[in-house]
């Protein structure tokens, strides 16, 4: 293994290893997001029947909201024993830090979707796994894209004081174009007549914001971490 | 890469409109253990910062032989170990796991021997699987301290190495930055435990508000140069409030 993609690997396998033992951000964010859906579920299905288009946008806003507290959490972390310095000095890329924790984070959101996306299926009688291929590329897309730019606002604001209001308030007007396009993309897979091609083009946008997103902060991540 | 000194030339480092370095200049040499003293506030652990490449000078230069933090990057990181105040462990991961993790990251070489060599320097053989968060300071002093010399770095940064240690722990960790000396290391310990660290120092500086001095040798104890070294610049920071 090279020593980027080394570093990359040793960086997220610590993240999983610390998450497998101490599970607080996988029950945390997984809490968070099925109380989200639920209390959506209550607000916008009548007689068993859910607002239309409500459910892709209630799994987003869950994605959203739970990728948040994850995020925040991811680098709490390696504030509380200043683990992030440690890694800063270590002689190694700094961008494969970046990788590695952003890897770390989709880890754990995507075991989050494995239990909300069925929730949602379920709560809004959506059909979430009609065209399975193509949900699950708007998830991983959309979910990446997020994580992304959240990862390096996550890193850079760790020693902000009032980081905690600091980064949803810096994360969703940035992110807002990859949230629009996740929900119109699911959307376009759950109405009546299922619009195939605009699902295909949301899920386009979604991985060029990707690819955007990850140059940018590859870029930028060693800059914005020296002090 | 290696380096065989370090030299601060006129560095200083403000943080918005504080002071925390002002004009420090000093040179070590390999082979040498240097005692950084000063109060509380005084700025030891910002020139142990900007000496292990975490932060940059806002203005002057810092050299690593012919190098530079700018010229060198990783390379020059792979010679650095640095005890920081927080220890840079993380307390979920045992022992091994901690120090395989930044084993790895440092690509020592056999680390499964150098890091079991660690934690046998470190006296946590019996305790090596179990997390470190049940650890006391002591435990998590000695294990952070081998973490920061487990790639065997030619500078060594050591912020208040003996917090936490007992009576046993801080002998050992005498004849470690002895034997550091011996290896030709370049060792320097911020401390405020003056009467640990004088047997072993070659030579003391201090810094207080953000300036640094040398304590000049002598007979008298480390204590008392130390507080001759900081009377006059404590009356000259007073000097000025009082007119």
């Amino acid at each position: 293994m090279n020593p980027f993609a080394a570093t990359v690997w040793h960086v997220m396998r610590k993240d999983l290893l610390i998450e497998v033992r101490s599970r607080e951000i996988l029950y945390t964010t997984l809490f968070f997001a099925v109380s989200c859906v639920l209390v959506f579920a209550f607000g916008f299905v009548r007689e068993g029947r859910a607002v239309e288009d409500a459910a892709a946008g209630i799994l987003w806003i869950a994605i959203a909201f739970s990728g948040t507290l994850a995020l925040g959490r991811a680098f709490e972390r390696e504030r509380h024993n200043e683990t992030l310095r440690a890694l800063m000095l270590a002689p190694v890329e700094r961008p494969a830090i970046y990788l590695g924790k952003l890897l770390g984070v989709l880890a754990l959101l995507g075991a989050v979707q494995l239990v909300v996306v069925p929730l949602v299926a379920v709560m809004f009688q959506a059909r979430l796994f009609a065209h399975p291929l193509l949900m699950l590329g708007l998830l991983a897309a959309g979910t990446t894209g997020f994580a992304a730019v959240g990862t390096l606002f996550a890193a850079m604001l760790v020693r902000a004081r009032s980081r905690d209001v600091l980064l949803p308030v810096l994360l969703y007007p940035i992110t807002i174009p990859v949230i629009i396009a996740g929900v119109r993309g699911t959307a376009a897979l759950l109405q009546a007549e299922v619009d195939l091609p605009m699902a295909r083009a949301w899920l386009s946008m979604l991985v060029f914001f990707d690819v955007v997103f990850i140059t940018l902060a590859l870029w930028t991540f060693e800059p914005v971490m020296t002090e | 890469m290696d380096f065989t000194s370090v030299t601060f030339t006129d560095v200083s480092r403000h943080f918005g409109r504080r002071r925390a370095l002002s004009g420090v200049s000093f040179r070590c040499e390999a082979g040498e253990v240097v005692a950084l003293l000063g109060p509380n506030g005084a700025g030891k652990s910002t020139l142990l910062a900007v000496a292990s490449t975490l932060l940059e000078p806002t203005s002057g230069r810092v050299q690593y032989g012919e190098h530079t933090a700018r010229s060198a990057r990783a390379r020059l990181r792979a010679r650095i170990g640095l005890l920081g105040h927080e220890l840079f462990v993380y307390p979920e991961l045992s022992p091994s796991e901690n120090l395989m993790f930044f084993a790895r990251l440092y690509r020592v070489e056999d680390p499964d021997a150098r890091v079991g060599a660690a934690i046998d320097r470190a006296g946590l053989t019996a305790r090596r699987d179990d997390p470190v968060s049940g650890f006391s300071r002591g435990m998590r002093q000695r294990l952070a301290l081998e973490r920061a010399l487990l790639h065997d770095p030619r500078l060594v940064l050591l912020d208040e190495p003996f917090t936490g240690l007992d009576d046993a722990g801080t002998v050992a960790l005498r004849a470690r930055l002895a034997a550091l000396r011996d290896a030709r290391r370049i060792v320097v310990v911020a401390t405020h435990d003056l009467e640990t660290v004088e047997p072993i120092v070659d030579r003391a500086l201090v810094l207080q508000g953000g300036k640094l001095a040398l304590i000049a040798p002598g007979p008298d104890p480390l204590r008392d140069r130390y507080r001759r070294a900081c009377e006059p610049r404590a009356q000259a920071a007073q000097a000025p409030r009082e007119s």
